[in-house]
């Protein structure tokens, strides 16, 4: 870990477990980084990489979860980008797989992976045309009600507050 | 040939066509009760083939997809009429005449061979797929049938059907079987090909290529199909009933013996797992095939 | 719209330039057409045989397929009230939507519905066709499925157990025998309608109009 930190220019570290890590890199770093552990820190498998949209900082947070099977350990590699220009580097060279996840991501939250394989091409949705769905500023339900004819006569409760007025009717 | 040999001709199709029909439902109620369950009602073919005459629209994808159905049918009703099914009767004697056996092995190929075309045309890959794999299958039981076949004719040294069940009256060791075992072991091994019953049932291959061939027949063509269906095994029962085991003389005896002859199909049908096309192949042209190679010396 | 739907110009064997419109050339636009009903007393007789023998689609489209496999078991086996499985859409004549339908599905199910011959008959399993169950909010799966085609027997749950399935397939029978299973022809009739509405959930239609 020490090795990493000399070489990479880390931002934040969190152990979660013995075995479990995150760090935080920028984004200029974080293939070399990936590369890196991949290479000579024996992290040979991805375990996924995913999103996060942190809608009030404006910024998506990537990660990519690498496994390191000799010493049975993970560590999660975070990178946050902007939601304005949110692209990255792709990194289908060094595990195939991603570029499926990278075609995943693109349809989803709309991350841009330029230079890897398909990542245009639809990956679930089938001629989606409005905003990527899971970005938080999507609003899903209102997408529902315009386009899928919802049936009158449904009534639903914000669990807290029906709670609330059920266990605590005195209260305000 | 008379006018009302034609009668007695329907009079065949009609009460082997019932017998058929019941004898699959039958066999079907016995199949889920040895798995527990209820099982379907013993008339419910009767049920489909009405349900399916009864349907409104019907699509096409062209001539031969609406003569595929009828040569398939001229393949079942043309194996029960050139062979006596009564022995004996001359209502249920039919049309037998003194070269029938080679024609009954035509009828055997027949009806595949306009499936084929049908189902070329209906343009399903499934339908290609069973077809091709029905005709190779088909064209290597033939192989050990026909020896069989052949070991008989030289045995009694006649092509007549009937002759051949005139000379195994007198007792179960006059039957075939016990006079010339080898060809009737090759030919029985050739008889659960030809029965479309699993082991070697990959044509139709429920689950794989969902039923092959007849995958885009629906409606009346698929009625017809299914009248076939129960025809045809029932003819080929007939068929081995007279050639192997003496023939019946009367109708009880007719379904006493087809239906012991057509529980042999059915016991090695839930025994074995299904083959695949070229496992079936390689099986017929090694055992059976050396088996009626046997019997065609030995006669 | 996918390439291979688009019209092109091909060169033939024999080196002619031919025009191909795939939508027009490999597949029929006619419209589906509305059957009268026979004569009362054939059409009487021509249900019983319809309701008692329910051949169904061997489709699963979500989380409820799973309850229709129990029904050929020998607990609750389905057989005896004549209801079998048919893998194609050519010989079935009842359309079991088991759950939910992502947009992607109805697509398929709209094209295996539209190739199921007359008369046809839908049963919806599960809540998620009534009203979207727990995915009524979803931003992919549709909320009510007669907008999409006519539906004979609807079975509320989330999942409803094989007996309330095989009590849907009873309440089918009845509906059958009684003559009111006209789906198709209601689907012949306001064709346009519902047309309109999966034209406009299915964004990328790249599929003729009616499909048989």
């Amino acid at each position: 870990m020490n090795d990493i930190k000399t070489k990479f220019d880390i931002t934040d570290i969190i152990e979660q477990r013995e075995n479990l890590s995150f760090i935080t890199i920028p984004k200029e770093h974080a293939i070399s980084l990936v590369t890196y552990l991949r290479d000579v820190k024996g992290f040979k498998h991805l375990v996924l990489l995913t999103a996060a949209d942190w809608l009030e900082d404006e910024e998506f947070q990537l990660t990519y979860l690498l496994n390191n099977p000799d010493e049975k350990s993970d560590l999660g590699v975070r990178v946050f980008i902007s939601r304005e220009d949110a692209t990255m580097e792709t990194a289908h060279h060094l595990w195939e797989q991603v570029a499926t996840y990278q075609r995943e991501l693109k349809e989803m939250f709309g991350i841009d992976f330029p230079g890897s394989p398909d990542v245009d091409k639809p990956f679930i949705l089938e001629g989606w045309d409005d905003k990527p769905p899971y970005r938080r500023d999507f609003d899903t339900k209102q997408y529902s009600e315009d386009t899928y004819f919802p049936r009158p006569g449904r009534e639903s409760n914000d669990p807290a507050e029906y709670m609330k007025k059920k266990l605590y009717p005195d209260e305000k | 040939m008379e006018f009302k040999n034609i009668g007695y001709a329907l009079l065949t199709i009609f009460i082997v066509l019932n017998y058929g029909l019941i004898l699959q439902g039958v066999v079907r109620k016995i199949g889920a009760r040895v798995g527990r369950r209820y099982g379907i009602r013993w008339y419910q073919p009767y049920i489909d083939i009405i349900k399916n005459y009864a349907k409104r629209s019907t699509i096409t994808h062209g001539v031969m997809f609406y003569i595929a159905p009828v040569f398939r049918l001229t393949g079942g009703i043309g194996l029960l009429l050139f062979m006596p099914v009564i022995f004996g009767s001359d209502i249920f004697g039919n049309f037998s005449f003194a070269g029938d056996l080679v024609l009954v092995l035509y009828f055997q190929f027949f009806g595949i061979l306009g499936m084929a075309l049908g189902a070329a045309e209906s343009g399903h890959p499934y339908s290609a797929i069973g077809v091709s794999r029905g005709l190779s299958q088909v064209t290597s039981f033939e192989l050990p049938l026909t020896l069989g076949v052949i070991a008989i004719a030289m045995q009694y040294q006649t092509l007549n059907i009937t002759e051949i069940v005139a000379a195994q009256q007198g007792g179960f060791m006059n039957w075939t079987i016990i006079t010339n075992p080898f060809a009737a072991i090759a030919m029985l091994i050739a008889f659960l090909g030809a029965m479309g019953r699993s082991p070697f049932d990959v044509v139709l291959a429920p689950q794989e290529i969902p039923i092959g061939p007849p995958t885009e027949f629906q409606s009346g063509l698929l009625g017809v199909l299914q009248l076939n269906r129960a025809i045809f095994p029932a003819a080929k029962l007939i068929l081995f009933m007279n050639l192997l085991f003496g023939g019946a003389t009367n109708w009880a005896e007719l379904i006493l013996k087809t239906f012991l002859i057509y529980m042999w199909p059915v016991f090695v049908g839930t025994v074995f797992p299904r083959f695949r096309v070229d496992q079936s192949v390689r099986w017929f042209l090694t055992v059976p095939l050396i088996i009626g190679i046997i019997a065609i010396i030995l006669i | 719209m996918k390439e291979d739907f688009k019209k092109r110009t091909v060169i033939s064997p024999e080196g002619k330039p031919i025009e191909i419109d795939p939508l027009k050339d490999y597949f029929s636009d006619a419209k589906p057409k509305v059957y009268k009903p026979a004569h009362p007393i054939i059409e009487k007789f021509a249900n019983w045989a319809r309701a008692n023998s329910l051949w169904v689609l061997g489709f699963g489209t979500g989380c409820g397929a799973i309850e229709m496999r129990p029904l050929m078991t020998p607990r609750f086996d389905a057989y005896r009230y004549g209801i079998q499985w048919r893998p194609t859409p050519r010989q079935a004549s009842v359309f079991v939507v088991s759950g939910y339908l992502s947009v992607k599905t109805l697509k398929r199910v709209v094209r295996t519905y539209e190739q199921m011959q007359n008369p046809k008959f839908v049963i919806a399993l599960g809540s998620c066709t009534i009203n979207g169950g727990m995915y009524w909010d979803s931003y992919n799966t549709i909320n009510r499925l007669d907008h999409y085609m006519p539906v004979d027997v609807y079975i509320a749950g989330c999942m409803p157990r094989p007996e309330s399935l095989l009590a849907g397939f009873d309440k089918l029978k009845t509906i059958i025998t009684e003559g009111r299973g006209e789906g198709a022809n209601t689907y012949a009739e306001k064709f346009d309608w519902y047309k309109a509405n999966q034209k406009k959930v299915i964004k990328d239609w790249d599929m003729p109009d009616y499909n048989w």
